[in-house]
């Protein structure tokens, strides 16, 4: 059953989204046809699902070892946004540098970026106790602050205008092309591979063993000789520095400059994603694409349908709730108490 | 049955409650299977059974907690339907549990004023007074439960159930966590209350309450009615055939092994902080455990056993290496890992979440307290997981674990079956050093007595065994020296032989001053519970 529910939570969205566009005064059926069947059925809105599937993955992979960890990393756009600031230095600050080693310098320091920003979360956590929902949440708001400081002050490139946007970089600096027109950079390499490598982790490695125990019962992780703070750290560090690498993938092989808005969202969808992919990273891959679906689908609404691009984000949201909803309500039974039943409620323990 | 309800009727006396065919299905399992019993007014009567007899079925449909499948409740002649605590509570029954349902923040009489709130609050305290002191449970309405005993918490359970004016009350294995003395205040108050005409229904295990107590006993039997029996008339060796069905054996004790006596577990100066709020610190422990005996640490629950344990275990380490020596090694400051790799092996007291996990399989249980000692389970950081198989096969065959499939995850034993398993995992190690926090917790006679004897067997094999354990039927059946812990403090070894139950009884409660003292000579003289 539990395996049904992500099917069962993508019905349930289609239905409210179809509720929504009536609602809308918009025809139901073609508008959920323009969100999820047009986008998959040309060539270029295929490539440009699997561009926008690529950091999806990658964030969500991450993600994933931290919840099966029990440790609740909400600050993925922080870290993606940290990969991307510490990454573009080098094209940014260096932009006549002209050699083989911009590109892979840039990809580790966007790593570096995005696992540093991750230890902040993580090492509070581990020090004072902090939660680190509230924490990694709070610190992505102060990385995409930072971030619009940079292209508006420092990094701005001084022919732009005045339009807050760094100088476009090098072609040494630019992620190469898988096929050669189109999109399809290599970074979408490293969301396949990651997702392979986190699978067998998972399920053959000590490491992967440890994040099950300590995700499912942390006094048992203690007894087994885990440290519960060392889980923390390194699923922060893992999680942080693939979202860091998300950031540098998608400024230099899509964007090509910094700009205040490099990420439509991608760190909040991606828990949607980890959720979708049940935690899987193999199915991970397949979630994502869903996800990209749906940013693709609304831009195509909002030409065709005319519709605020804000739909994409209640869809999904719908989507989250329904994947929660499912998940709640398939392990758990509602049983509605009054206050008097309510007092007995110390007998239901035995 | 007809000649008790006969008898009743000769009498002219209602019964105050019968249950007549009640039933209870989980699944494929019948938990209570047309069970039919009476109690009369101010009768003490035993249940008595196994774990796994389905006392505790019985006991919830009772007191509202579970609705039958079938059969009925007659409650002063009427049947009545009893849908939840609160109406099992208005009817008259009260029950007092097991485990407490206590906030330890709190003070007595917030605790009680949560469960009753139609108790007028002002002279709330005032009642509590004076009930507790005239059932001879005194107690002190504004301490905190923290700081209470494990026998005084039970005395709040108590009054609170008391307050509720009940005529009948449940009490489920209430002598569990007490010292004996504590077990004999307990029994004056029973006594007390039954010769007030409030009936008692008593669920125990232990035979020798029954003898002390009951008026009648009702022995279930994988839920079924067995027998019903006058304690008076039998003896606990009889009660014991009715309970098990068969003889029930002691375990073979071969005598511990004398002469050259290696020190194989050494404890010196050892102190810890309490873990948590609640938790008792441990302070300037010493402890040696020789090859080839057993150890056994009495106490009740509460007095730093967890504190104990966890020093030992390595989960926390403690301030010096020397505190802790495993085979003359000082491993003090190092972790759970490094001293099972010296040789030592662990079982913690519970078993779900913490000796095991229980959405794991039992194969990735095994893994869990060997993948850091165990090459062959795991090498390079990568796992062996067909070698771990093997092994929970092993385990499984050798300590009859009964499993429904092959490989089943660990929340689906129950609790006795899943005990042996984390016990027969770490024997499978051949330790030289086994320290086991309450091995038989909640596990029948039976499996009792298979992990009874593996822990002697190993013992007599060349290592040293310590058992940490609150059930002193146990602690006598395997220990060959015994000290006590009380308050975080242990006391001195005694040769096994050398102590009594009244002894160790004292020991474990003597260090916790409380108004109990004078009534405790009386109570004692009149008991019949030590063995």
């Amino acid at each position: 059953m539990s395996v049904l529910s992500p099917v069962i939570a993508i019905v349930m969205t289609l239905i409210l989204g179809a509720v929504l566009f009536t609602a809308l005064g918009v025809n139901p059926a073609q508008a959920l046809y323009v969100y999820f069947v047009e986008p998959v059925t040309q060539l270029w809105s295929l490539e440009e699902l699997v561009v926008k599937a690529a950091p999806l993955a990658l964030i969500a992979i991450g993600l994933a070892l931290c919840y099966r960890a029990n440790v609740w990393n909400i600050g993925a756009e922080g870290q993606f946004t940290a990969g991307a600031i510490f990454g573009s230095a080098i094209p940014i600050l260096l932009p006549d540098w002209d050699s083989w080693m911009v590109l892979p310098l840039m990809l580790i320091l966007g790593v570096i970026g995005g696992m540093l920003y991750a230890a902040i979360p993580a090492i509070l956590k581990n020090r004072f106790g902090a939660n680190e929902i509230l924490t990694s949440l709070m610190l992505s708001y102060i990385a995409l602050l930072v971030l619009d400081w940079l292209v508006r002050g420092p990094w701005r490139d001084p022919g732009s205008f005045n339009f807050p946007q760094s100088v476009t970089f090098s072609d040494a600096a630019t992620l190469p092309l898988l096929v050669s027109d189109g999109r399809l950079h290599v970074g979408v390499l490293f969301a396949v591979l990651a997702a392979l490598i986190a699978a067998i982790r998972l399920s053959f490695s000590v490491q992967g063993f440890a994040i099950e125990v300590a995700g499912n019962a942390p006094r048992a992780a203690r007894f087994s000789g885990f440290s519960q703070k060392r889980i923390t750290l390194s699923v922060f560090l893992i999680s942080g520095g693939l979202a860091g690498l998300a950031g540098i993938c998608e400024v230099s092989g899509v964007l090509n400059q910094l700009r205040p808005e490099i990420s439509p969202g991608y760190g909040f969808a991606a828990i949607i994603v980890a959720f979708l992919g049940r935690l899987n990273p193999l199915a991970i891959l397949l979630a994502a694409l869903l996800l990209a679906l749906s940013y693709i689908g609304g831009e195509g609404a909002q030409a065709e349908l005319a519709v605020s691009s804000t739909v994409t984000r209640l869809f999904q949201g719908f989507l989250l709730l329904m994947i929660l909803g499912c998940d709640t309500l398939i392990a758990y039974k509602i049983r509605l108490v009054t206050s008097r039943s309510h007092a007995s409620g110390e007998a239901a323990r035995g | 049955m007809q000649d008790l309800a006969a008898a009743a009727a000769d009498h002219g006396v209602q019964p105050l409650l019968r249950a007549d065919g009640l039933t209870k299905r989980f699944g494929a399992l019948t938990a209570c299977d047309h069970i039919r019993f009476e109690i009369q007014p101010g009768e003490v009567h035993a249940l008595l059974g196994e774990n796994g007899a389905g006392k505790s079925t019985l006991v919830k449909m009772l007191y509202g907690a579970l609705e039958p499948d079938e059969g009925q409740i007659v409650w002063n002649g009427q049947p009545v339907r009893i849908g939840s605590p609160a109406e099992a509570r208005r009817l008259g029954i009260g029950m007092v549990f097991q485990h407490f349902s206590l906030f330890e923040a709190l003070s007595v009489a917030e605790n009680i004023a949560l469960a009753l709130p139609h108790l007028p609050r002002r002279t709330l305290a005032d009642t509590i007074s004076r009930v507790s002191k005239s059932y001879g449970l005194p107690l002190d309405p504004r301490s905190t439960v923290a700081d209470l005993s494990v026998g005084e918490r039970q005395r709040v359970e108590i009054v609170r159930c008391l307050l509720q004016e009940p005529r009948l009350i449940i009490m489920d294995e209430p002598t569990s966590v007490l010292t004996p003395q504590e077990v004999d205040l307990l029994f004056v108050t029973l006594r007390r209350l039954s010769s007030e005409g409030v009936a008692i229904l008593y669920i125990t295990h232990r035979l020798s309450e029954v003898l002390a107590l009951a008026n009648h006993a009702t022995i279930l039997r994988r839920g079924k009615v067995v027998e019903t029996a006058d304690p008076a008339q039998e003896t606990a060796g009889s009660l014991a055939r009715m309970m098990v069905g068969s003889e029930v054996l002691g375990i073979e004790r071969p005598p511990a092994v004398t002469g050259t006596r290696k020190p194989r577990l050494v404890l010196s100066n050892l102190s810890l902080s309490a873990e948590g709020q609640f938790g008792t610190p441990l302070s300037g422990i010493d402890l040696t455990v020789n090859a080839g005996e057993v150890v056994g640490i009495a106490g009740v629950a509460g007095n730093g056993q967890q504190e104990f344990f966890d020093a030992v275990s390595g989960e926390r380490t403690a301030a010096t290496d020397q505190a802790i020596l495993i085979d003359g090694v000082q491993v003090g400051r190092r972790g759970v890992n490094a001293r099972r790799k010296l040789g030592a092996a662990f079982v913690p007291e519970e078993r779900m979440g913490h000796g095991a996990v229980s959405n794991f399989r039992l194969s990735e249980n095994v893994i869990l307290t060997r993948h850091a000692t165990d090459n062959e389970v795991a090498r390079g950081g990568f796992l062996h997981r067909r070698i771990a198989r093997d092994v929970e096969e092993r385990v499984g065959e050798r300590y009859d674990v009964r499993r429904s499939t092959a490989d089943p995850k660990a929340g689906s034993l129950s609790g006795g079956n899943l005990q042996k398993f984390v016990v027969g995992r770490e024997i499978d190690r051949s330790p030289g050093v086994l320290v086991v926090s309450q091995p038989t917790w909640g596990v029948d006679a039976g499996a009792a007595r298979t992990i009874r004897s593996a822990l002697v067997d190993l013992a007599r094999g060349g290592a040293a065994v310590l058992v940490i354990s609150q059930d002193l039927d146990e602690i006598f059946e395997i220990a060959d020296r015994i000290a006590v812990l009380s308050e975080g403090r242990l006391s001195t070894l005694y040769p096994a032989e050398s102590l009594t139950m009244e002894r160790i009884g004292l020991l474990m409660g003597g260090i916790h001053g409380e108004q109990a003292g004078e009534d405790a000579p009386a109570a004692l003289k009149d008991s019949s519970h030590a063995s």
